[in-house]
């Protein structure tokens, strides 16, 4: 499909108009890399050859955030459950990453260069699932199977089930870890790929995380960028009364990362600060990205209780509004 | 069978010639490198072994990590901390995930010795057995460990291999090949069935010996692969013998009494004992001497095998003194 459309000449802006309305089917390959049953799909790409070399520009980009938000409050309203608010306020940082920093090649879905992503706060899987359909991994029509008996989404990202779902993740903690794996097998395998990894705030509370952070600086993985969806809430309220984080940059720096932060729903800066990691040498790069919790809809913004709920009628309606759906 | 090699030992050796046929075999251990016997690897391929300090969840998670990128990820730490510290990070990413991780775990069983009850794994067989997608293997001597390291390097899928810290007699030949879900007969008999694993096995040898000389003859079985488990062979043993004895170094539940339990109360009920630590932890001591206070020796298997001998062809046991449920459970001081 996508080699079709790369011969009939098509501008940037049309494809990306066609892709933004879930016109552009990709193909998955299902090849297990290694071991049987593991479904690792690899990522098709709305970047075609020469034309784009220029990522989205912020304002595209911001356009398919919304998108995804929109994605986000269907599925879960037609699921009845699901974790709202951690989806919401992942939203900008997927939407950063796949449509503006990772690298892949057309045609090439399984293109050993090509970055990899781990969803370690495994909850924010209906963010993860609305950025994959739009990349053209399974029909869009799958969104709004999420959670039912049988379907490919489910609850938590399940390699098994979903195209473009590299490993289970769901029990916090332990996404850093696999990270660090993938990275010095791209190492070992002299490959240029960058691997990203997305925590909870909350997840780095687990003793996992911080055994991580030693391994990632001990073995200087400069090809490993892991992000923070730092929106200072978890189930039971503030993540500063419940178990408190900061100083939490200082951490991760005295544990040897190069840490930035940025304003996690400023594509751009996302992007600036994904280009910003690219050049450090010999040590793996943190990038805390403050967010605010159920993002994008002003009722469940910064709210607790949204964490693991979905809408009602009355506040998927309202969502719908402030969405402009 | 004066011949004794130590199963931890032939593992980190035969690693390390496997990393010369495998390029992408990886090396992880969680800095017990020395005990383990990875450093054997460690030594050749420096830039394929990954210490990742005391850190087991790390080590599993970096492991599954190695795997996705394509490499072949042998990680290795004491049974109780790989199994038991990072049981879940098995489960959710290996076993969930059926990644090609081979988890081999020294130091099961309470022949540890003197380290005691916080280093002697007693749970690990039933705690990986109950895995979905995990090989569960538990090789009796030197050449079966090189076979069944051999076999893992090439095995696409979750394995788990518990090695032992004393040196055992040699069974089987040097040759000698492993195949998935396949237990073996090392001795015929048709009176009653002594199925063993790891260091047990040759105790089961030494029980069937000696009973031979009172005129039963016992059939031994080495159930070396303990998922999947050759359950016909198990089944087709209790259907021709009648009675059956189950040694390991291991809670009595669990594991390989429990798995044998499982399938003959389903297709061939018959009378049954396990020998294993009855739901109590261990403790210091040399391992003859823990093998003998836990009831694991030669001697206990041949009392067992008498005793369900005498119960053949009973559906049900009469009630007894070999009846009585470990004094932890009653309630009553040891």
């Amino acid at each position: 499909m996508v080699e079709k459309i790369i011969s009939k000449g098509y501008s940037f802006n049309t494809l990306y108009k066609m892709m933004v309305t879930g016109g552009i089917r990709g193909r998955w390959d299902a090849t297990p890399p290694s071991g049987p049953g593991v479904a690792t799909a690899c990522l098709m790409t709305s970047r075609l050859k020469g034309e784009m070399n220029a990522i989205p520009d912020e304002a595209q980009l911001q356009e398919i955030a919304r998108q995804i938000r929109l994605d986000i409050i269907e599925m879960l309203y037609q699921a009845g459950s699901g974790h709202l608010g951690g989806s919401l306020s992942a939203a900008d940082i997927l939407v950063a990453l796949f449509f503006g920093e990772m690298r892949r090649k057309p045609g090439e879905p399984c293109w050993p260069d090509r970055d990899r992503f781990i969803l370690s706060k495994g909850h924010g899987a209906p963010a993860y699932y609305a950025v994959l359909a739009r990349l053209g991994y399974f029909p869009r029509e799958e969104l709004l199977t999420l959670r039912r008996f049988g379907s490919i989404l489910q609850g938590h990202p399940d390699s098994g089930c979903t195209p473009g779902v590299e490993i289970p993740t769901g029990s916090l903690g332990q996404g850093l870890s696999i990270a660090n794996g993938l990275a010095l097998a791209a190492r070992l395998n002299g490959h240029g790929s960058r691997i990203h990894v997305l925590l909870g705030d909350g997840e780095v509370q687990e003793g996992q995380i911080w055994e991580a952070a030693m391994s990632a600086a001990h073995y200087g993985l400069d090809n490993l960028v892991a992000v923070i969806d730092r929106n200072r809430l978890q189930i039971d309220g503030r993540t500063a009364e419940v178990m408190s984080l900061e100083p939490l940059a200082p951490k991760w720096t005295a544990f040897g990362w190069h840490t930035v932060e940025v304003d996690g729903h400023r594509i751009a800066e996302l992007l600036a600060a994904f280009k910003d990691c690219r050049a450090v040498k010999g040590r793996p790069s943190m990038i805390i990205a403050h967010t605010v919790k159920g993002k994008g809809v002003s009722i469940f913004e910064d709210k607790a209780k949204y964490h693991g709920v979905a809408p009602n009628e009355e506040e998927y309606r309202q969502a719908l509004r402030e969405l402009g759906g | 069978m004066s011949a004794k090699e130590s199963t931890r030992v032939e593992y980190g050796k035969t690693l390390a010639k496997l990393g010369a046929e495998y390029p992408d075999i990886v090396v992880l251990d969680a800095d017990l490198s020395g005990s383990t016997h990875t450093h054997h690897f460690a030594k050749v391929f420096k830039d394929r072994f990954f210490n990742m300090g005391i850190a087991e969840q790390d080590l599993m998670g970096t492991a599954a990590g190695l795997a996705l990128g394509g490499k072949i990820p042998f990680a290795s730490t004491f049974a109780m901390f790989a199994t038991g510290r990072a049981w879940e990070q098995i489960r959710q990413t290996i076993a969930y995930g059926n990644l090609n991780v081979k988890i081999v775990a020294s130091h099961g069983g309470v022949t540890v010795g003197e380290d005691g009850g916080s280093h002697q794994a007693l749970e690990d067989l039933g705690l990986m057995r109950i895995l979905p997608n995990m090989v569960v293997l538990v090789p009796a001597d030197g050449p079966e460990t090189r076979a069944m390291v051999r076999w893992a390097a090439a095995y696409q899928g979750p394995v788990y291999m518990r090695t032992g810290r004393m040196p055992v007699p040699v069974i089987y030949d040097d040759g000698h090949r492993f195949e998935l879900g396949t237990g073996s007969v090392l001795r015929d008999g048709t009176d009653v069935t002594l199925i063993g694993i790891g260091v047990m096995v040759h105790a089961c040898l030494e029980a069937a010996e000696a009973l031979a000389q009172d005129g039963l003859a016992a059939r031994v079985i080495n159930c070396s692969c303990l998922k999947p488990l050759d359950w016909e062979l198990l089944v087709d043993s209790a259907r021709l013998t009648g009675a059956v004895v189950t040694a390991e170094e291991h809670m009595a539940t669990g594991g390989l009494g429990s798995a044998v339990s499982e399938i003959l109360s389903e297709h061939c009920p018959v009378p049954m004992k396990r020998i294993g630590l009855k739901d109590t932890f261990g403790i210091s001591g040399k391992p003859e001497v823990l093998l003998k206070h836990y009831g694991l020796t030669a001697a206990d298997i041949m009392a067992a095998a008498r005793q369900v001998w005498r119960r053949k062809g009973e559906n049900c046991a009469a009630p007894g003194p070999h009846l009585q449920p470990a004094a932890a459970l009653t309630g009553e001081s040891k």
